[in-house]
């Protein structure tokens, strides 16, 4: 058939003359993400863990190192979770509150996480996008780079930093900064070398788009899904990487605190009938993964191409 | 006889294929993708290039476009050598001569809108137009392909197959080329759209004065599009010819075979028409047979066969075939 443009063209005055607007995928993916159930169980959790990280201190009736004498001593007895003496959440065994004290810690374990989440999103995107676009030798070097440093027992190579250049809270983020972009870069390049073999890049190359322009119209964008994903994925993560390491002792050092070292301390406690002290850190830790799991996995479905 | 618009000589294509097996230092296996392809075409003329799948047609067409590394010549109108140019140099010819995608869907970026899709090759090449006059020439063009100009904030998934691969035309009319590269345009639609797609092809080549090389994997397509048509097998011409010769005289068995497999509207011919089989599969590319590439699956191959067949001539219809000046009837 020829198309009839006489017809075409009164068929385009009968319909509005208006732009149509367009669903693009990410608002498809929004409308995904935002009915999935789950997720937004997940992210609710995210908020309150959040606010709570943020504002908490508001609230708190003590300092984070005060040590009320009132209590001290008689942990056991007297310092149980009480709206009486503004510890709501009881007092550690040296009688410090562990409201502020759980604040504290949830501050520094989203901080370890997102931080070195948001390294593994800069290196490992980097690295991995440039990997995947110029392939050949560079890449294969470069993977291989990686390789290497994926099969050294990276827990161990951390300890023995934490405990050679002494323990402190860079440490611990240069630590975890460091594995944290191995993973992400193998996903991203990956991802960039399945872009690179669609169609699409290759009518970019054929028009004479020039390859920067290539890679921030048409690879960033495509990428973009895999990353946040992963991300997301990745700081229940490296909270769970810190908790471990301040559960054997080595993450922050005192006065500070994470979940990790909190829990640590609660179990340690436990036996003395002072239950709180590992209830509320583990509660707040307990929701900060599910929440994070639960949003990336919402995030996993809602951008997944395949189901479109 | 006019000045060709683009004259190709003798491209090659070669790959080299490591296998994971290979050690480091073993050389590169050699896959001959296109081995010596020639034509001249002029202007407004439409050459067809045909051959079943794995054949070569579209390496030969991203070797044209400077999309792989090929030997040979390819002679722009200008007298270029498009082979022989620098990345930069390149950019010029390449608002000249665009390309339309064999899979709709896939050759547009599904995170852009229909508009930024268009205006791509505007942007590229015509840097210095105003965003407002660039909108303009996209709807324009939109509208000269049968699309509502209206839809240009869409977004390539919520448009069917057929209107996707007018998009692509779009896309490449809109710096308005002297060629249009087809690879293969309609074989991921369905029949009914297929004949939208081409007939809109027709209407633009009549009115726009285009010159258009199309690759189709079967011959009935091709059939009332081109003024040429050259088939390929295993990255070798065997024939090629004016398009009402070859359809009317194929004289390579090649040739001979594809055609008798395509159905014929009149059923009295149809009924009496000899398909005449293919034998045995495709050869890897990657070890052709000696001497004649389709040796192994000619129905009249000779012990003459196993030295490579010159081009014979009669006109300017070239068949690589040893039987093809004796006469022999298909
Ligand atoms: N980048 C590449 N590296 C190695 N071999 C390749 C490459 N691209 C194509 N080939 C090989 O070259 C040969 C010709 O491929 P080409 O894609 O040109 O075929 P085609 O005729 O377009 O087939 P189709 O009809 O399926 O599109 C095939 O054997 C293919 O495996
Ligand atoms: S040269 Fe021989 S094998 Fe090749 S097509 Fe002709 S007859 Fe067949
Ligand atoms: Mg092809």
């Amino acid at each position: 058939m020829v198309i009839d443009s006489q017809k075409m063209k009164s068929l385009a005055e009968a319909t509005s003359r208006e732009d149509v607007a367009g669903r693009s995928l990410w608002a498809d993916a929004r409308r995904r993400f935002f009915s999935n159930k789950a997720a937004m169980f997940g992210l609710v959790l995210l908020v309150f863990v959040t606010l709570f990280a943020l504002f908490g201190n508001y609230i708190a009736q003590w300092s984070n190192e005060e040590i009320d004498f009132s209590v001290m001593g008689m942990v056991a007895e007297q310092g149980g979770p009480s709206i009486a003496n503004g510890h709501y959440f009881g007092t550690d065994d040296l009688g410090r509150d562990l409201f502020a004290r759980t604040v504290q810690g949830t501050q520094i374990s989203l901080a370890v996480g997102i931080i070195g989440s948001a390294i593994a999103v800069v290196v490992g995107t980097i690295y991995g996008a440039t990997a995947g676009y110029f392939g050949g030798r560079l890449d294969n070097f470069m993977m291989r780079a990686v390789d290497i440093l994926l099969a050294i027992p990276y827990m161990f190579v951390l300890i023995l930093l934490l405990v050679m250049y002494g323990r402190s809270i860079t440490m611990l983020f240069v630590g975890v900064g460091l594995i944290s972009w191995l993973e992400m870069s193998r996903i991203v390049r990956g991802q960039t070398l399945t872009l690179k073999g669609r169609e699409y890049i290759e009518a970019a190359r054929a028009i004479g788009v020039p390859a920067p322009v290539i890679i921030r119209r048409h690879i960033l964008p495509n990428l973009i899904g895999v990353v946040t994903v992963f991300a997301t994925l990745l700081v229940p993560n490296m909270i769970l990487t810190e908790s471990f390491i301040s559960f054997l002792g080595l993450g922050v050092q005192e006065p500070m605190t994470s979940l990790g070292a909190l829990i640590s301390e609660g179990s340690g406690t436990i036996s003395y009938g002072t239950l709180w002290q590992l209830a509320f850190p583990l509660l707040f830790f307990v929701l900060t993964l599910f929440g994070f799991f639960f949003v990336g996995d919402g995030l996993r479905d809602a951008l997944d191409p395949k189901d479109r | 006889m006019s000045r060709p618009l683009i004259e190709a000589r003798d491209v090659r294509v070669t790959f080299d294929i490591r296998r994971p097996s290979d050690l480091p230092w073993t050389p590169p296996a050699q896959l001959h993708a296109v081995n010596g392809v020639s034509f001249s075409l002029e202007p407004g003329q439409t050459l067809g290039i045909v051959g079943e799948s794995g054949c070569g047609k579209s390496t030969l067409a991203r070797a044209l476009i400077r999309m792989l590394p090929a030997s040979g010549q390819v002679i722009w109108e200008d007298g270029t050598d498009l082979l022989t140019l620098s990345p930069r140099q390149m950019l010029k010819y390449r608002s000249q001569i665009q390309m339309i995608f064999q899979d709709p869907l896939a050759s547009l970026n599904p995170r852009m809108t229909v508009g930024d899709i268009i205006a791509e090759p505007l942007r590229t090449h015509r840097p210095g137009m105003s965003s407002k006059e660039r909108k303009e020439k996209v709807r324009s063009v939109m509208e000269r392909v049968g699309l509502l100009p209206n839809q240009i904030n869409r977004y390539p998934h919520e448009f069917s197959g057929g209107q996707c691969q007018r998009i692509g035309i779009a896309r490449a009319l809109v710096v308005e080329p002297k060629l249009l590269i087809c690879d293969e345009p309609v074989s991921a639609l369905d029949v009914s759209i297929q004949a939208q797609v081409i007939g809109l092809l027709e209407e633009l080549r009549r009115d726009l004065g285009l010159t258009i090389i199309f690759i189709a994997h079967d011959l009935s397509v091709v059939k009332h599009l081109s003024d040429e048509v050259m088939v390929l097998y295993l990255g070798r011409m065997m024939e090629k010819a004016c398009s009402d010769e070859l359809f009317a005289d194929p004289r390579h068995p090649y040739t001979q075979a594809l055609l008798s497999a395509v159905p014929i509207p009149d059923p009295k011919i149809e009924k009496t028409k000899q398909v005449i089989p293919l034998e045995g599969d495709l050869p890897s590319p990657m070890a052709p047979p000696k001497g004649c590439v389709f040796r192994t699956r000619c129905p009249k191959t000779q012990a003459v066969c196993e030295t490579v067949p010159e081009d014979r001539l009669r006109g300017d219809h070239h068949t690589a075939c040893h039987l093809a000046d004796q006469g022999v009837e298909a």
